[in-house]
């Protein structure tokens, strides 16, 4: 009669929860993507970098309060420290904004002007990232690590699968909400976050109805900048940092951005989690949960694993490939220029 | 010619000459090796950025997977002139025919499918089940297999090997399995919006390289192949020809020194025939009506497709040309290292470096691909030394034992990013039509 219940908390504690916190920490990164192309409508390849930069940022700051002996007791100093890791890389985005985009703005360029610029935006973020930080991987989360052990919960419920859920991922699934809910209170209720949004359905209408366009820009970019160092530190916190890894999110945060239609920010929360949770479905290995729900004395032989993990971006890209064969504006009808 | 049209061509072999005096330069302040190094790479990426022009250059196509294509070059040059691993196809077996006739099976009924069914939700369902039942069938079979096949001596195989053919076979070939990809990705992304292609060849090359990393059976993954045959001779087989030590004597050079500048001239050589004939080639195409038809395509695809063009179909084709110029390049890179390393391939240094190389040249001028190859491939390899000589400079100052001067000369090489970034945001904003730009025939 447990196997069933084994067989489901298993699930929970090797999908589920993995899920949904990189699910959330992919939703908080294509939502900075596609505000940047709902508003300056380009795909922003910096975006992975910009993430890294902030993050850089909030573990310098972290260090600092660390070695000053400031603590937030069972949660990570990181969360102090992240207010900064915002306000700078948001400032150095600004930077880029003044010194790279109006430019081709003002000549009015191609989109694909833009992009390109934003690799190269990206290849200074970077270079700037490795040789501040260095390339290899950094660990910068302190303070309680678990909010259920895998041990407390089988004593709890008499199981032989635990659950256990780590404090990362508790602050990671809070803050997405706590963010989100802001984000849509400020683009549905405030006067700027409404000409944003008008901004981005018509541009001219927008411009002619006497919208300031330097500061619509300017704010989408501050939000970006945000939104990705947010997910960046939430994603370093869970897992680990390493410069090269956040270059290499840029594939599961566009996969989600287009999933979920480019330039809507509904779609791109969804997208997040279509995409954590078909990549952690399918690269999970289901011997054990195989041998849990089949009766008998039958062993699965083999790990029973559809996909390695090595290949956890073939599973964004071939549901990229899906949604762009079957419908290219997303489950939510996103926009194309 | 008139006037403009002299200075112009007078300007342009200026710029080459100033490159081949910054390379003469260096073989007398360095080396003549390292010189012939810097050139030899610079003619493979002269190649690559000729590609990537003709996706860009002519038809406006961001492609941002030029690391997976080269790998696929790189993945042909292996394959086709390893000798084969005869213990590993024995204890294979049935396998790996199984294997490889399972896979050919499903691809063919996908195919046959997709052919013969009208256009429809069901279709495409039931090509999807096809295609999953396939993959867990050869999942099923092969993996045994696999596990077999990385057991055969490890330490040296541990891989199924090659065909044993000569290398220069597999740049053809290299570029046709580029191609084929390119065409499978083209035909989905091509026609919806211009990002789409950009994205989905960054997730392509990204698992291009993975699968290189990973699949041992068939390329050792990150044990790397070492040791491909060469297409010129060795140096230590040169030492002891007399007709190679009597050259030596004539010349007055020392014979291991020569011997190893004399196989860099060799590889400069054949690439200097690649690079020649991909140039004729691409300047002749962009001279015909259907080059015309590419830039009409490229600066306005309404107007072009109301007068009958088939934009999408178009542009399919120039982008499986442009790849197919890469993988070959990529076959060639490999044929040079003389091994494939698969953790060697870096989006930063294949995909981004030889964009900044297009643009900076001149996007859809050939010989502006080509310059920009040349001078961005220098500074890349340059910039290291330099670097660090601006390093010490600044940090001459600071004491000898100061942690920021230890980090800031460690972290010198990570400056070069920084730099190409700059150039290329530099470029797209006072130069967008790059060094040589892209002569407009009245």
């Amino acid at each position: 009669m447990s196997d069933p219940l084994n067989a489901a908390a298993l699930l929970a504690n090797f999908v589920v929860v993995p899920a949904v916190a990189y699910g959330s920490q992919l939703a908080l990164g294509a939502l900075g993507v596609t505000l940047i192309y709902g508003i300056l409508r380009f795909s922003n390849f910096a975006h992975g970098d910009t993430m890294a930069f902030g993050t850089m940022i909030t573990i310098l700051f972290t260090w600092w309060f660390q070695s000053m002996g400031l603590s937030l007791g069972p949660l990570p100093t990181a969360l102090i420290a992240l207010p900064f890791g915002i306000v700078l890389c948001a400032a150095f985005v600004l930077l880029c904004d003044r010194t790279v985009y109006r430019f081709h703005r003002a000549n009015r360029a191609d989109p694909v002007i833009f992009v390109i610029a934003s690799v190269g935006v990206m290849f200074v973020m970077n270079g700037l990232v490795r040789f501040i930080i260095g390339p290899d991987d950094q660990n910068f989360s302190d303070g309680q690590r678990f909010i259920i052990k895998a041990r407390e919960f089988k004593q709890m419920t008499g199981l032989s699968e635990g659950i256990s859920i780590k404090v990362s991922q508790g602050i990671t699934v809070v803050t997405m909400i706590i963010v989100v809910a802001a984000l849509f209170w400020f683009l549905n209720k405030t006067r700027t976050g409404k000409s944003m949004r008008a901004y981005s359905d018509n541009e001219d209408l927008a411009l002619l109805s006497g919208i300031n366009p330097d500061r619509v820009v300017a704010v989408t970019w501050i939000l970006a900048a945000a939104l990705a160092t947010i997910a960046g530190t939430l994603y370093g916190l869970d897992k680990s940092f390493k410069p090269f890894t956040y270059f290499q999110l840029l594939l599961p945060i566009f996969a989600s951005a287009i999933v979920g239609g480019l330039g809507n920010p509904l779609g791109a929360i969804a997208g997040g989690f279509v995409i954590a949770f078909s990549e952690i479905t399918v690269t999970y290995a289901y011997k054990k949960f195989a041998n849990y729900i089949v009766p008998g004395d039958w062993k699965a032989d083999g790990l029973m694993q559809l996909l390695s993990t090595n290949y956890k971006f073939a599973v964004s890209f071939l549901i990229l490939l899906m949604v762009l064969l079957f419908r290219p504006t997303g489950i939510f009808k996103g926009k194309s220029v | 010619m008139s006037r403009a049209g002299l200075l112009i061509s007078m300007r342009n072999v200026l710029y080459f000459a100033v490159m081949a005096g910054l390379i003469v330069l260096v073989g007398q302040m360095q080396s003549w090796n390292l010189a012939l190094s810097i050139l030899n790479l610079c003619l493979i990426s002269a190649v690559m950025s000729l590609g990537v022009n003709m996706q860009w250059g002519y038809a406006g196509l961001f492609n941002v997977g030029v690391m997976g294509f080269a790998a696929l070059g790189g993945l042909a040059a292996m394959l086709v002139s390893m000798p084969p691993v005869r213990e590993a196809w024995a204890a294979a077996g049935s396998g790996a025919w199984v294997g490889i006739i399972i896979m050919i099976l499903s691809i063919l009924a996908a195919v046959a499918l997709y052919r013969k069914l009208p256009k429809s939700g069901f279709r495409t369902v039931l090509i999807m089940l096809v295609v999953i039942t396939g993959y867990v069938l050869l999942r099923i079979f092969f993996d045994p297999t696999t596990a077999v096949i990385e057991k055969v001596n490890p330490a040296a195989t541990g891989y199924l090997g090659g065909l044993g053919l000569p290398i220069l076979i597999a740049w053809p070939i290299g570029g046709l399995l580029a191609g084929g990809v390119a065409w499978v990705v083209g035909k989905i992304t091509l026609g919806l919006r211009s990002d789409y292609l950009a994205i989905a060849t960054l997730g392509i090359s990204e698992i291009i390289v993975a699968v290189l990393k990973h699949e041992d059976w068939l390329t050792r993954g990150v044990k790397n192949v070492t040791g491909l045959p060469r297409p010129v001779p060795y140096e230590v087989n040169l030492q002891n020809t007399p007709w190679f030590l009597e050259l030596c004597e004539k010349l007055g050079a020392d014979p291991v020194t020569f011997s190893s500048i004399f196989v860099k001239l060799c590889y400069a050589t054949l690439f200097t025939v690649v690079l020649l004939f991909v140039l004729w080639l691409s300047e002749r195409a962009l001279r015909s009506p259907w080059g015309r038809m590419m830039r009409a395509i490229r600066d306005n695809e309404v107007s072009a497709n109301a007068m009958g063009k088939d934009v999408t179909a178009r542009h399919l084709q120039v982008f499986v040309l442009g790849s197919i110029v890469v993988g070959i390049a990529g076959a060639m890179l490999t044929t040079l290292d003389g091994q494939l390393t698969p953790s060697s391939y870096q989006p930063l240094r294949f995909t981004f470096l030889i964009w900044v190389m297009v643009i900076v040249g001149g996007s859809g001028n050939n010989w502006g691909a080509v310059l920009g190859g040349f001078v961005i491939w220098f500074f890349w390899i340059e910039a290291e030394p330099l670097g660090l000589w601006l390093m010490d400079l600044i940090t001459s100052g600071m004491s000898e034992d100061s942690g920021l001067r230890a980090h800031l000369l460690e972290s010198a090489a990570h400056m070069r990013l920084v730099t190409m970034g700059l150039i290329l945001l530099l470029a797209l904003r006072f130069r967008p039509r790059g060094l040589l730009p892209e002569r407009t025939h009245q």
